[in-house]
């Protein structure tokens, strides 16, 4: 008997040890709940919102840009427009390998300073070759250099798209007028997105992203360029919260040699159908099935 | 009446069990103590991952997966392959073979709990996992593969749980199981294995956008060489077992195991030698991340040295277990086993998820190094699944031996009074 209450006695301190010393290792934690509301937490996924819900919602999150990154910003949730299929063309002749665009997008959508994020890349090609094995992306001399051509990727809101097929909990889809979109309140970060996206398009938030007051851009959409969380994936919306208003993305109102083309491919008589009509047209990894909505074109 | 009797003795049991499971030897104590330190290590690690951000790790997006998903996949291989001894034991009789498919259904309990483990520290908001569970949350089945490996991998898991809770039980009451509550399940239990892997395996064969995964020898791979870690594991857990409980384990299993290992080792190097055929002759894009695993790419060579080691481990073993030594020296077999599992280990983890990544779908070269984060989380997470396996084969062979019973060994359980007079009401 005696032996068999040291034993419980010893096991009670044991227990209370190891409990003590798994609260001790977990400590960090405390930190992560503090950042975590209820409300965020239980958050229902965007189509379930209804628009009470959505106006509560963004006035948390403007709420929260202005205390984590001292910044008065206006978040809206700009809806598709009825009778409008966006579509995009780059005219591969001309573009001269600036990055131009990819500054833009960086500025435009509130991308992390520190890595310098965008969602446009730029492959430099041998001429004559469409292998983007024989391509470079991380070129840095004058360009255009001699013998070589620019292939600018982002985001080919494919229409069978790979992403969103394999997303397990519906945290992307595609939108009424094409754009393939994230709810950043409602991704888990498994990041199967970002292995299955065949172009590259996807980010994934490793850290919680760092601009500086007075360079966010305070025009902001829940479903394009807001400020993302931590932990969540982000790619290239076509800028639904300008493109969705009547403007431009801002890529193409930076691109100094008009390489790009954005419009209705609903609307017979837009620039984007003419360009579709009249050039010869490609998409890229054509043999995957993706069916983008991101076209390639060369003049002649 | 019998069924409420069960739902009041059956949690007693388990407690009993649990109780139980924290009384041993002083080794015991020891081997515990060391797990408990690297699971500490570990969980911090990971709180502050959660805090800081997957910055943590050495991933990118270009590689998107690293380490912890490599340790999945290996882990639902291992799960599958634990519970492929109920084939002898159950479709061909073999007698002596039915009391290890008990030890293989808790090793395939603990290896699911692992690579469940991996899933959670993989994950950017696991605190949003609810939006997993179907009805609550949005699951996107049946179109993603993932919803389906998170079906099947816990079907899995309670599948075994609940055999080797029924077998168990039936043991301590001193009863004979009946076959209709655990015969079917034990059945259902291999199919259920091969699902697990293959749905493991389309997961990334699926992808079409890259050609290293994208192709449909994946899932017979993946089933070769759950064939051969199960089996490898079983035969170096078995010999603990019997040193250290003393209960007698005939050579029979072991020898049916390292038989079936004879077959999939080879099995496993043959695909392998099919799949680097393919890469070379034809060569193009799908030569590039095979290139990069073995040789290296453009000055880039962060893996060769690993998928070599696998190479060695893998040949090695083979080699070994068709030597007549393999069948009379048990340290040769035991070689084996260790080379057979380090080289699965590192083929269809690092060296299967990271070439999917190398070069990325633009063709880049980015390297992946997995780093000390990584590394802490991973045994943590190893360490973890070691506690539950030694926890449970060590209060499970004490009930199947009949050493632990309710009233005595083997006879019949008489009701207490009380819980006759609360069953009656
Ligand atoms: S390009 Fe990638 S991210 Fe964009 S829709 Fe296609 S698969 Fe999705
Ligand atoms: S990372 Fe987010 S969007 Fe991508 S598949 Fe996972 S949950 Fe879906």
């Amino acid at each position: 008997m005696n032996d068999v209450t040291r034993r419980t006695a010893l096991k009670g301190a044991g227990a209370t040890l190891g409990a003590a010393a798994f609260a001790h290792a977990l400590a960090p934690l405390t930190e992560w709940t503090e950042d975590l509301s209820l409300d965020a937490f239980l958050q229902r996924h965007y189509k379930e919102l209804t628009p009470s819900d959505m106006k509560a919602v963004l006035w948390r999150l403007q709420m929260d840009a202005k205390r984590e990154y001292g910044r008065d910003v206006t978040i809206q949730d700009l809806p598709p427009q009825e009778g409008v299929g966006f579509g995009y063309a780059l005219n591969l002749s001309i573009c001269i390998g600036c990055r131009k665009c990819v500054e833009a997008c960086h500025q435009e959508n509130n991308h992390d300073r520190r890595t310098g994020n965008s969602y446009i890349r730029v492959l430099e090609m041998e001429q004559g070759s469409l292998d983007m094995e024989r391509g470079n992306a991380d070129y840095d001399h004058a360009v255009p250099a001699p013998g070589k051509y620019y292939l600018p990727v982002q985001c080919q809101q494919c229409d069978n798209a790979p992403c969103v097929k394999v997303c397990p909990v519906q945290a992307t889809w595609k939108e009424q007028d094409g754009v393939v979109v994230v709810d950043y309140n409602w991704c888990i970060g498994c990041r199967y997105c970002e292995a299955a996206c065949p172009y590259h398009a996807r980010r994934f938030n490793w850290s919680k992203p760092e601009v500086p007051a007075d360079e966010i851009n305070p025009d902001q959409g829940y479903l394009s360029n807001r400020i993302r969380p931590q932990g969540v994936v982000e790619k290239c919306t076509f800028c639904l919260h300008r493109t969705r208003a009547g403007r431009l993305p801002a890529c193409l109102e930076a691109c100094p040699t008009g390489a790009r083309v954005f419009g209705n491919l609903l609307d017979p008589k837009s620039p984007i159908r003419w360009v579709l009509e009249n050039k010869r047209v490609f998409v890229l990894k054509e043999e995957l099935g993706t069916r983008p909505r991101f076209f390639y074109f060369f003049d002649k | 009446m019998a069924a409420s009797r069960h739902v009041l003795d059956y949690p007693r049991f388990l407690g009993r069990l649990l109780w139980m499971s924290t009384d041993g030897s002083w080794r015991f104590y020891v081997w515990m103590t060391a797990l408990t330190a690297i699971c500490l290590v570990g969980a911090n690690a990971w709180a502050r991952q959660l805090v800081d951000g997957m910055a943590l790790t050495g991933m990118s997006d270009h590689v998107s997966w690293g380490l912890y998903v490599a340790n999945f996949t290996f882990g639902v291989g291992l799960a599958a392959g634990a519970v492929m001894m109920v084939i002898p034991a159950y479709l061909y009789h073999d007698h002596e073979m039915h009391d290890v498919t008990l030890v293989g259904e808790l090793l395939a309990v603990a290896a699911i709990a692992l690579s469940l483990l991996f899933i959670v520290v993989d994950m950017g908001h696991p605190e949003r996992a609810w939006h997993l569970i179907p009805g609550v949350g949005r699951f996107n089945w049946p179109v993603s593969m993932l919803t389906w490996d998170v079906v099947v991998l816990n079907g899995y898991l309670l599948l075994n749980l609940h055999v080797c809770g029924y077998l168990l039980y039936m043991r301590f009451l001193g009863q004979k199981p009946r076959k209709r509550w655990y015969l079917p399940f034990v059945f259902l239990s291999i199919f259920w294995a091969v699902s697990i892997h293959s749905v493991t395996a389309f997961l990334y064969s699926g992808l079409g956008g890259r050609p290293f995964w994208n192709s449909a020898l994946l899932a017979p791979r993946f089933i070769a060489s759950a064939f051969i870690t199960g089996p490898a594991f079983v035969i170096l857990l078995l010999q603990v077992i019997r040193r250290f409980t003393g209960l007698p384990i005939g050579e029979g299993p072991g020898r049916t195991l390292t038989s079936v290992m004879r077959v999939t080792v080879l099995l496993n190097l043959f695909m392998l030698g099919s799949e680097v055929f393919t890469a070379f002759y034809t060569g193009g894009a799908h030569a590039a991340p095979v290139q990069y695993l073995f040789f290296g790419l453009h000055g880039h060579h962060a893996l060769v040295p690993w998928i070599w080691t696998a190479v060695a481990c893998n040949v090695g073993s083979a080699v070994l277990l068709h030597l007549p030594a393999s069948r009379r020296h048990v340290t040769v077999l035991n070689v084996a086993c260790v080379l057979a599992f380090v080289g699965v280990w590192i083929e269809k983890g690092m060296g299967l998820i990271i070439p999917g990544f190398v070069p990325s779908t633009l063709h880049e070269l980015v390297e992946y190094v997995p780093t000390l984060t990584e590394w802490k989380i991973t045994a943590g997470i190893w360490a973890f699944g070691l506690m539950l396996l030694t926890v449970a084969v060590k209060v499970a062979l004490p009930v199947l031996s009949g050493q632990l019973a309710s009233h005595g060994a083997h006879e019949p359980v008489q009701r207490p009074p009380d819980v006759a007079r609360q069953s009656a009401a």
